[in-house]
């Protein structure tokens, strides 16, 4: 399977709650808070002003805590919420301008959803779950369950194809939506806070599962969550969303390193930053250091790996190599200690 | 103060007349087109009759099979069979089969047809807002006005006999039939439909591979109170010339022969429990995947 080419460039996307909705995005747009429009005039602030570019092929977390309008923006990606204002344009199609026909081609093709109380339909056997996407598409049931059978197979399913979610437990259940979505085989892959229900040892392996799965598949995965921990696991990008605003949004080592203000600080404090950060930040030139006798790291080691290399030889710096062994940089023991 | 004492009424010959005019033109009516409507209803009749006959000219054994199948493949348990068996065994030897099956044949007649009316108008009623709210106000009134208020437009425009007696037992019967299918429909779990959404249904595919079978269990018991209806109903039917256990009780009571009204009542008892063992049992069959997730 190809690597994912839809990137999802979300613009201006503004989202008010109220019986006059409309009325209330000039005012928001020249800086009306939420307060003010909740309390004077009875309009709910749902999402100010969101510009995300997610690049294709990749996982792009939002994180935020509950009201943070994480779940309302996901669902502007598939348009089950329409928006107030803004665009959000798909492979070089703004989806707001779709008709209703064209939205429900492009929800049956474009995209797969998983949802955080796994959503099954109670009624169907995981078999007749999985296959369901490609049921409403109109593709005949003999047809897909060979397919199928591989996704449930693939999620650790097998055997399991002929008995109903109410006999299944909360991580198998999520298995099953996991394995429905990617039988639509989409390009996007929409997990709203897919793993927040589950159990911590379950969701670490529903993690490294969907890790793997990424690696072979490369699709544009857009994941919620409210925990830090699982964002910088899972993100390649990170957006932190607070009260319907962007608060900050990168790679885990920019947020970790520098948080945007003390709401995301307060987040980060508890992190193990050891796991999340990457000696390739910290690293200094090598200015000409000898590097000879130094111990050698490769780019991309966390700096908790790096603090036992180098406490093992008893050094006060490594070298940090490239592509093929080739030194680029230096990272000492006292520089990660600053980092951590 | 007399004026405080009574309450001041439209003028009485006012009313009279409006009431004259109102009967005479339902009479008008009758007399023009009941020809013309009874030959409408005729081939109601003819099922009507053809259904009755089957039910009484079929082997007593056959039918008690038949039930024993029935309540077999409904509820997967042998007490629901013998407690079916034994019931009509005991119809059958007080010497009531006859009216038994007459009376079996309107109500399950009544019900099929119900079932096939009142289920779209459930699903109308739940789609469109607006005529559900005028549905809910005609629902209101046909489930609290007197029953026997039903029978008179019944019999003025087609006499008395099976159909006149069906159309009342209908009209008695369908009312939780639609409730209960609206209600059905809506209880469905929000986030299912979401992912129906999400995965791009149509309004129609959202209904028939969502919507209806998750609404299945609640339509049962729509269907299950609708025959219990449908059984009272047929008593005060058979004031309009119903044949079967209704009119065994209305003889009863014009002749004062008490014994003879408590055999067919409790004749009547016992075709509600075969039926509601039946229907509730079928529901609660379907409900093991589809009410909540963990039972």
């Amino acid at each position: 399977m190809s690597k994912s080419e839809t990137s999802i460039e979300i613009r201006n996307l503004y989202k008010i709650f109220g019986p006059d909705p409309k009325a209330w995005v000039d005012p928001v747009r020249r800086g009306m808070s939420k307060e003010e429009l909740g309390n004077s005039h009875g309009h709910i602030l749902g999402l100010n002003d969101i510009n995300i570019s997610m690049p294709a092929g990749k996982i792009q977390v939002i994180m935020g805590l509950s009201g943070s309008g994480k779940s309302t923006l996901i669902r502007h990606i598939n348009r089950l919420i329409e928006p107030t204002a803004g665009s959000i344009v798909i492979d070089g199609r703004n989806i707001l301008e779709m008709s209703e026909d064209e939205l429900r081609e492009f929800r049956r093709r474009g995209t797969a959803m998983v949802f955080q109380k796994f959503a099954l339909l109670p009624h169907r056997t995981v078999m007749d779950n999985v296959t369901f996407g490609l049921e409403v598409r109109g593709i005949d049931k003999a047809k897909s369950r060979e397919g199928a059978m591989r996704w449930i197979e693939r999620v650790g399913l097998k055997g399991f194809e002929t008995r109903y979610p109410s006999e299944l437990s909360g991580g198998m259940q999520q298995r099953v939506g996991l394995a429905r979505a990617l039988n639509n085989d989409t390009s996007i892959l929409l997990m709203d806070e897919a793993y927040s229900a589950l159990d911590p040892l379950i969701r670490t392996d529903m993690q490294t599962m969907l890790l793997d799965l990424q690696k072979e598949l490369g699709k544009t995965i857009v994941f919620i969550t409210h925990d830090l921990d699982e964002a910088l696991r899972l993100g390649d990008n990170v957006v932190i969303l607070r009260d319907g605003s962007i608060v900050q949004q990168g790679d885990s080592q920019e947020i970790l390193l520098r948080p945007a203000d003390d709401y995301i600080q307060r987040f980060v404090k508890d992190v193990n930053r050891g796991r999340y950060i990457k000696i390739d930040r910290i690293m200094e030139p090598l200015n000409g250091t000898e590097a000879g006798s130094l111990p050698r790291l490769a780019l991309g080691t966390p700096l908790e790996i790096a603090v036992k290399e180098l406490s093992d030889t008893s050094s006060s710096a490594a070298v940090v190599t490239g592509a093929g062994g080739r030194p680029v940089g230096i990272v000492s023991q006292r520089s990660i200690m600053a980092a951590l | 103060m007399d004026w405080l004492l009574n309450f001041p009424q439209l003028d009485a010959g006012f009313l009279l007349n409006t009431k004259r005019f109102i009967d005479g033109s339902l009479k008008a009516l009758t007399r023009g087109y009941g020809q013309s409507i009874e030959e409408f209803f005729y081939p109601l009749l003819q099922v009507l009759t053809f259904f009755e006959q089957v039910m009484i000219r079929a082997p007593w054994p056959l039918v008690i099979i038949a039930f024993a199948a029935i309540a077999w493949y409904a509820a997967r348990r042998w007490t629901e069979v013998a407690a079916v068996v034994l019931t009509l065994v005991l119809i059958g030897l007080m010497g009531l089969w006859k009216e038994t099956m007459m009376t079996i044949s309107l109500v399950l007649s009544a019900t099929i047809f119900s079932i096939a009316v009142g289920i779209p108008l459930g699903i109308v009623m739940n789609r469109y807002k607006r005529v559900g709210a005028a549905m809910k106000g005609v629902l209101d009134v046909m489930q609290t006005m007197p029953p026997f208020v039903y029978l008179i437009p019944v019999v003025m425009l087609l006499g008395i006999g099976r159909v006149p007696g069906f159309i009342a037992v209908v009209v008695y019967a369908v009312p939780p039939i639609i409730r209960l299918t609206d209600l059905g429909i809506r209880l469905v779990d929000k986030e299912v439909l979401e992912a129906a959404d999400a995965f791009g249904c149509s309004r129609s595919q959202k209904l028939w591979k969502v919507q209806m079978p998750l609404a299945i269990p609640t339509v049962m018991a729509g269907i299950n109170q609708t025959i219990m209806m449908a059984l009272g109903m047929v008593v005060i039917a058979s004031m309009i010339g119903v044949q079967g256990l209704g009119l065994s009780v209305l003889q009863a009571i014009n002749n004062q022969y008490f014994t003879q009204g408590i055999f067919s009542g409790f004749a009547i008892v016992g075709i509600a429990i075969i039926f509601d063992r039946i229907s509730q049992a079928y529901g609660r069959r379907l409900q093991q995947h589809r009410g909540t997730t963990h039972e």
